[in-house]
C-alpha cells in the first residue's frame, strides 16, 4: 500500500485520482467481505419480499426496487468513507489535494454502486418479474439511477464520516435530500412499463443536470470538511 | 466575546414590521376580495399561507449566505446566525405546511370528509412534496448540528451540510412540478403562484407588504435568539 500511495503526484490530478482510485478497488479486492455482504444484504432483502409477496404490479414492483436501491446505496456507499480511520486519512492529505481524494472516492463509488443496481436488476428480474417492455433501455436507466444515488450518498457519507456518527444519521441526512432524484427515476421508469416507444428525455436531462451538481458541490465543498 | 452586528439593535425596521402586520391582519380580514367559486373567502388566507412560504424561503437564503460567510472567515455570528435563521425558516415552513393542508381541506377536498382522511391525498400534491422535502432536510440539518459536540467542526460541518442542501433542493423544488401534475396555483413550473397574473390588484396592495411584513417579524425573531445565544457566552466566557 505504501509504494501504492507514494506515486501520488499533486502536480498531477488525473494521476493522483487513478492511484487513490486503485488503491480503494485493491482495499475492496482483499478485504471481499464488504462487498459480498452488500450483495447478501440484497439478496437476502429480496427474498424476504419474494415470500411475502407474489408477483406485484408495475407500480408496486417499481416502488419496491428504487426503495431496495436507496437502502443498498446507503449500505454500500457508507463504508467508503466510514472504514478509515482518522489517521490514515491524516496520512492521504499529506500525499494527495482533497478535490482529487474526493473526485476518487466518488468514481469508485458510482462504479460499485452501478454495479450493484445490475445486479439487483437481475435478481428482481428472477425473483419478481419484469413489468419493463425494454429490457436494454430499463438497464441504462437503472445504470443511471444507481449513479446519482451514489454520488449524492457519497457526499453525505463524507459528512457522517466527519460527524463521527455511524451510518443512522447518512439515512437522516440523505433520504430527504435524495427524493427529487427518487421521483424523476420512478416517473422515468413507470413509462417504460405501458408504452414501447415512450423515452421523456427531459426528465433524464434534469437528472444527468442534478447528477453534474453534485459533483461540482462536492469539489467545492469537500476541502471544507477535511481541515482539521 | 464577539458583539450582535449593529441593524440587530436598530429599532425602525421592527417598528415597520409591526405596522406592516397590522395593516395585513386588518385589510386582509376586512378588505374586499373577489368571490370566486370553490376559494370564497378562504382566499385570504394567501396573506397567511403564501407568506409563510415567502419568508421561509428568505429565511432559508439568509441561512445559506451566512453559512457561505462563515466558510470564508469563520467568525463565529455567521454561524449562529445560519443555524437560527434556519431555525425560524423551519417555524415558517411548518406554520406554511399547516395553513395550507387546512385550506386544502377546504377547497380541494370535500369538506365533509374529515380531515384527517384526506390529507393522505392532499399530501400528494408535487407542492406539497416540495414543502414536506424542505422541512425533513432542514430536521436532518438540526439533528447533525446536535450530534457534533465540538463547536468549530460543529459550525464547519453543519454550514456545508446547509450549502449541500441548499443548492440541491431549490432547483429540486421548481423541477418537481413540471414533472408531476398539480391542482395547487403555479401551474407549468412555478414553485408557488404567479402573483401577477393570479392576484387581483385588490389584493396585491396587501399581499406584497404582507411578505415583508411576515419576512421582518421572521427577521426579528431569529436576531433575538442569536442576541441571545452571544449573550449566554459572555456570560460562560467574560
Amino acid at each position: 500500500m505504501p509504494e501504492l500511495l507514494r506515486k501520488v503526484n499533486i502536480q498531477q490530478p488525473m494521476q493522483a485520482i487513478w492511484t487513490l482510485f486503485k488503491k480503494d478497488l485493491l482495499l475492496e479486492i482483499r478485504q471481499q467481505y464488504s462487498f459480498y455482504g452488500i450483495l447478501l444484504y440484497a439478496l437476502s432483502t429480496l427474498f424476504v419480499l419474494y415470500l411475502s409477496m407474489d408477483a406485484p404490479e408495475p407500480r408496486v414492483w417499481n416502488g419496491l426496487f428504487w426503495m431496495i436501491q436507496l437502502f443498498i446505496c446507503t449500505n454500500a456507499v457508507a463504508k467508503g468513507f466510514l472504514q478509515e480511520s482518522r489517521g490514515r486519512w491524516l496520512y492521504y492529505f499529506t500525499l494527495a489535494h482533497p478535490i482529487t481524494i474526493v473526485l476518487a472516492k466518488l468514481l469508485f463509488n458510482t462504479i460499485l454502486m452501478g454495479l450493484m443496481s445490475l445486479i439487483s436488476l437481475v435478481l428482481f428480474r428472477l425473483f419478481l418479474g419484469a413489468p419493463f417492455l425494454d429490457p436494454i433501455r430499463f438497464f441504462g436507466i437503472v445504470l443511471l439511477g444507481g449513479i446519482s444515488l451514489s454520488l449524492v450518498f457519497s457526499f453525505l457519507a463524507a459528512i457522517a464520516a466527519k460527524a463521527q456518527q455511524n451510518a443512522a444519521i447518512l439515512a437522516i441526512l440523505g433520504f430527504p435530500l435524495i427524493l427529487p432524484q427518487l421521483i424523476l427515476l420512478q416517473q422515468i421508469s413507470t413509462t417504460q412499463f405501458t408504452d414501447h416507444s415512450a423515452f421523456d428525455l427531459i426528465p433524464v436531462a434534469l437528472l444527468i443536470g442534478l447528477d453534474a451538481l453534485v459533483v461540482i458541490l462536492s469539489t467545492i465543498l469537500f476541502p471544507f470538511i477535511w481541515k482539521e | 466575546m464577539s458583539q450582535a452586528p449593529r441593524y440587530m439593535h436598530r429599532h425602525w425596521w421592527k417598528i415597520s414590521g409591526i405596522i406592516l402586520l397590522a395593516y395585513t391582519i386588518i385589510a386582509g380580514l376586512l378588505g374586499p376580495v373577489p368571490k370566486l367559486p370553490l376559494l370564497q373567502e378562504t382566499i385570504r388566507n394567501l396573506y397567511f399561507h403564501v407568506c409563510m412560504w415567502f419568508g421561509m424561503m428568505i429565511l432559508f437564503t439568509v441561512s445559506v449566505v451566512q453559512a457561505i460567510l462563515y466558510l470564508r472567515k469563520m467568525d463565529r455570528r455567521h454561524d449562529l446566525a445560519s443555524r437560527h435563521f434556519a431555525g425560524v425558516g423551519m417555524l415558517y415552513g411548518l406554520l406554511g405546511y399547516a395553513t395550507g393542508a387546512l385550506w386544502a381541506a377546504y377547497t380541494w377536498a370535500d369538506p365533509n370528509i374529515p380531515f384527517a382522511e384526506s390529507f393522505s391525498t392532499i399530501a400528494r400534491d408535487p407542492k406539497l412534496i416540495g414543502a414536506a422535502i424542505s422541512l425533513l432536510v432542514y430536521f436532518a440539518y438540526l439533528v447533525l448540528r446536535d450530534s457534533i459536540p465540538d463547536i468549530d467542526r460543529r459550525a464547519r460541518i453543519s454550514a456545508v451540510y446547509n450549502i449541500f442542501a441548499y443548492v440541491i433542493l431549490f432547483p429540486a423544488i421548481w423541477i418537481l412540478p413540471r414533472v408531476l401534475e398539480s391542482l395547487h396555483p403555479g401551474q407549468d413550473g412555478n414553485p408557488a403562484l404567479d402573483v401577477k397574473n393570479d392576484i387581483s390588484s385588490g389584493m396585491r396592495i396587501v399581499f406584497y407588504p404582507a411578505v415583508i411584513g411576515w419576512t421582518l417579524l421572521g427577521v426579528w425573531i431569529a436576531t433575538l435568539r442569536i442576541r441571545t445565544e452571544l449573550l449566554k457566552e459572555k456570560q460562560y466566557n467574560p
